[in-house]
């Protein structure tokens, strides 16, 4: 039976074919995780509708499909094995021809001193290929793969049972020597290609479409965090004694966002051509640095949780994603995203928008510095934060209003900020 | 053969009903009365005389052609071929030689069963000293034996004879000569060669035509010699392609397929996308009498499809 890949999530149309979990010839159980799906920055692993053998692999690593369209062929125990696709072939037209090599006459009385008879003719019944082999290559697709530095796992097989020929990298050799300027000379020798992870593929996809489709305004305003990193030093300890986890600033920081949103629903909002999406839940996705790339964890209806709640659904939220354990669920459904790029020391950061969100917020590095409260100059703890947002669905007033909105409910953080 | 007994008055032919008959298939007819009964010499029903008179004529600085009338009558022979001929020029430290020729119809095909259809070339090719010639076509035929014939060594001549009726071609009037040994690219292909010789080249041939439309790009490689198998252009061919089928009408263990599969797993291995395959008749002591039974037995255009068919999908 043909295996199609299916339909996960709402808003999901397609997926990228990660790396295929069972190879041609094995058996596999009900259940069994068949190949990685990479859908909306989420590897997932999608299980074997049925037991049976795989036997053929419709959809390389790397690919694109459509949701519905066919990726694999499973023998499914009980089911009978598909022929191998012989057709009877049309005899040839003999014609008689003038070259060396001559030709074969029909209808000519055989000779020999023993009898005669008609015209002797045979068609034998084409025997079933095999399409049970495990995923091997041919001495002459090892040796073209080394002299010219093929990945083999990126060539898609065509032959008998998805093997791959010497045909087959023959043609991805002309496929990839033409995708970029053609040049007549071989690449130099001090650069080096490597080729695209599915995630980077996906990665880069979503970033075009975000730079290209949206007309992005930034912002940046100073937080003065004094009250909040007091808080956070003061809880720590009892925090971590009762909770069993850290608390960290972002929880803090994303319960302004969840509040600011609620007063500026225009920021929680998505551009559809001729309508604006207001969203009515808040969904904050916060950017991870995953094993294989960015990922954007989604904490679900963050308005409704407290400080203790966002610090549990983030540890866990971020320990799954370093673990590149994200369930499809945890990253859909984003409707404003937060990046904090201070972690990795930056002070000031340009993100691009979240296709389809409205805006992007960062958090930049807390740094102590001189700054003036009241008539005086004292050390504060200072922090930038920065903002896209999409110029199509509001203009600098809105965008402000949000934003300093934020900023109000940080720089209010004081030793009385509750935590439950 | 009679350009050469024009040319040069060492070569005569001898054999049964050569003669005043022409030669079961007339492939003397009108010598005897050209050449005169010295040159053009009718035997006695008896192969192993034949061979041993032509071993001697040729040691003695003659240049014979033997017709052994149908090649299942050649086994008496072996002894004279195998056991003498070939070793006369090693034996005698190359002062001797033995330029005679073997000529003999061989191939099924035509309802001639048991004791008029067998392939005996690997017989022959398996044997150090002799060389063993199978042509093909018309214009091969030709240039061919006029090697042999002119060839210091003993050469067996081996003529499918399906193809003296079954195949027309085209040949120049003209002289020419074709070495012994040497291979030829009949049709050009990219994706798959076809090693083969006599009769089964213009099968493969016409199931290489045939496959074009399903776009299968078949390169056929006729041997036209079985001992020397010209390696060279074997190896060319199969490094280019990467894929073999070596397709013969004689049985397949012990076969020259076996021998052309050797070749090219030790000087081709690297450059395999495929099994070497063979294509050959099945292991059954003779051809069938029942034309059921011998179509079963011959290969045909629909068997070779089928089998490049096979290999190009692999």
């Amino acid at each position: 039976m043909i295996i199609e890949l299916p339909q996960v999530g709402e808003s999901v149309t397609e997926g990228v074919i990660g790396v295929w979990l069972k190879s041609v010839g094995d058996r596999i159980e009900r259940f069994d995780p068949l190949v990685e799906v990479v859908t909306d920055k989420v590897n997932m692993e999608m299980p074997s509708p049925v037991s049976g053998t795989l036997t053929a692999i419709l959809a390389a690593e790397g690919e694109t499909i459509p949701m519905g369209a066919p990726i694999a062929e499973v023998q499914a125990d009980g089911e009978l094995p598909t022929d191998a696709g012989d057709t009877p072939d049309s005899p040839a037209a003999v014609e008689p021809s003038p070259d060396r090599i001559g030709s074969l006459l029909t209808d000519v009385a055989p000779v020999g001193p023993t009898g005669s008879g008609g015209p002797i003719s045979a068609t034998p019944p084409p025997k079933p290929a095999r399409s049970d082999q495990p995923r091997r290559y041919s001495p002459a697709v090892l040796r073209l793969a080394d002299e010219r530095g093929v990945d083999l796992e990126r060539v898609q097989g065509s032959g008998i049972g998805g093997r791959v020929t010497l045909k087959d990298v023959r043609s991805f050799i002309e496929q990839t020597i033409q995708s970029p300027e053609p040049s007549a000379d071989a690449p130099p020798a001090h650069e080096e290609r490597a080729p695209l992870s599915p995630v980077r593929r996906m990665i880069a996809a979503n970033m075009v479409r975000s730079a290209s489709e949206i007309p992005q305004a930034w912002t940046l305003v100073e937080v003065d965090v004094t009250g909040l990193v007091a808080r956070r030093q003061a809880a720590r300890e009892e925090f971590q004694r009762r909770e069993g986890i850290g608390i960290t600033y972002l929880p803090f920081v994303i319960k302004a966002v969840a509040e600011s949103l609620k007063e500026n629903p225009l920021l929680n909002s998505s551009w559809d051509e001729d309508a604006i999406v207001y969203k009515r839940r808040i969904n904050i996705g916060i950017a991870a640095a995953a094993p294989d790339g960015l990922v954007v964890p989604v904490v679900h209806d963050a308005d409704t949780m407290s400080i203790v709640g966002l610090a549990r659904k983030i540890a866990d939220l971020t320990a799954r994603a370093r673990r590149g354990q994200l369930d499809l669920e945890d990253v859909q459904g984003g409707t404003f995203t937060l990046n904090n790029t201070g972690a990795l020391g930056s002070v000031l950061s340009q993100p691009l928008v979240n296709h389809p969100q409205a805006a992007i917020l960062t958090t930049e590095a807390i740094v102590r510095r001189p700054a003036v409260v009241g008539e005086g100059i004292a050390i504060r703890s200072m922090m930038n934060m920065c903002m896209s947002f999409d110029h199509r669905i509001m203009d600098g007033a809105e965008a402000s209003a949000f934003i300093n909105s934020v900023k109000a409910r940080l720089e209010a953080v004081g030793p009385d900020t509750g935590l439950y | 053969m009679r350009e050469e007994m024009r040319r040069d008055d060492r070569v005569f032919v001898m054999g049964e009903d050569i003669g005043a008959r022409g030669g079961v298939f007339l492939a003397t007819e009108g010598f005897l009365q050209e050449f005169g009964e010295r040159r053009v010499i009718d035997t006695p029903l008896a192969e192993s005389s034949i061979a041993a008179i032509a071993l001697g004529a040729a040691m003695h600085g003659m240049r014979p052609i033997a017709e052994i009338e149908f090649a299942d009558f050649i086994w008496p022979t072996i002894n004279q071929m195998v056991g003498e001929a070939a070793r006369v020029r090693y034996g005698t430290n190359g002062k001797m030689s033995v330029p005679m020729v073997l000529r003999a119809p061989q191939g099924g095909g035509v309802r001639g069963a048991l004791y008029h259809s067998q392939s005996v070339e690997a017989f022959f090719a398996h044997t150090p000293g002799l060389k063993v010639v199978t042509p093909a076509t018309p214009y091969d035929a030709k240039g061919l034996l006029k090697s042999a014939i002119r060839d210091e060594d003993p050469v067996v001549f081996l003529e499918h004879k399906r193809t003296y009726r079954l195949v027309r071609g085209y040949v120049p009037d003209e002289e020419y000569t074709i070495p012994i040994g040497r291979a030829d690219v009949k049709l050009e292909g990219q994706d798959l060669s076809v090693v083969t010789y006599g009769l089964m080249l213009h099968h493969c041939i016409e199931a290489a035509r045939a496959l074009e439309s399903e776009g299968i790009s078949v390169e056929v490689v006729d041997l036209r010699t079985v001992r020397p198998i010209d390696r060279e252009t074997v190896i060319e061919s199969v490094r280019k392609t990467g894929k073999a089928l070596i397709v013969h009408e004689d049985t397949k263990a012990g076969g020259i397929g076996a021998e052309v599969a050797g070749i090219i797993g030790e000087d081709a291995f690297e450059y395999l996308d495929g099994p070497v395959t063979r294509l050959a008749g099945p292991e059954v002591p003779p051809m069938p009498f029942a034309p059921t039974l011998e179509a079963e037995f011959m290969l045909s255009t629909d068997k070779i499809s089928a089998a490049i068919r096979r290999l190009a999908a692999y």
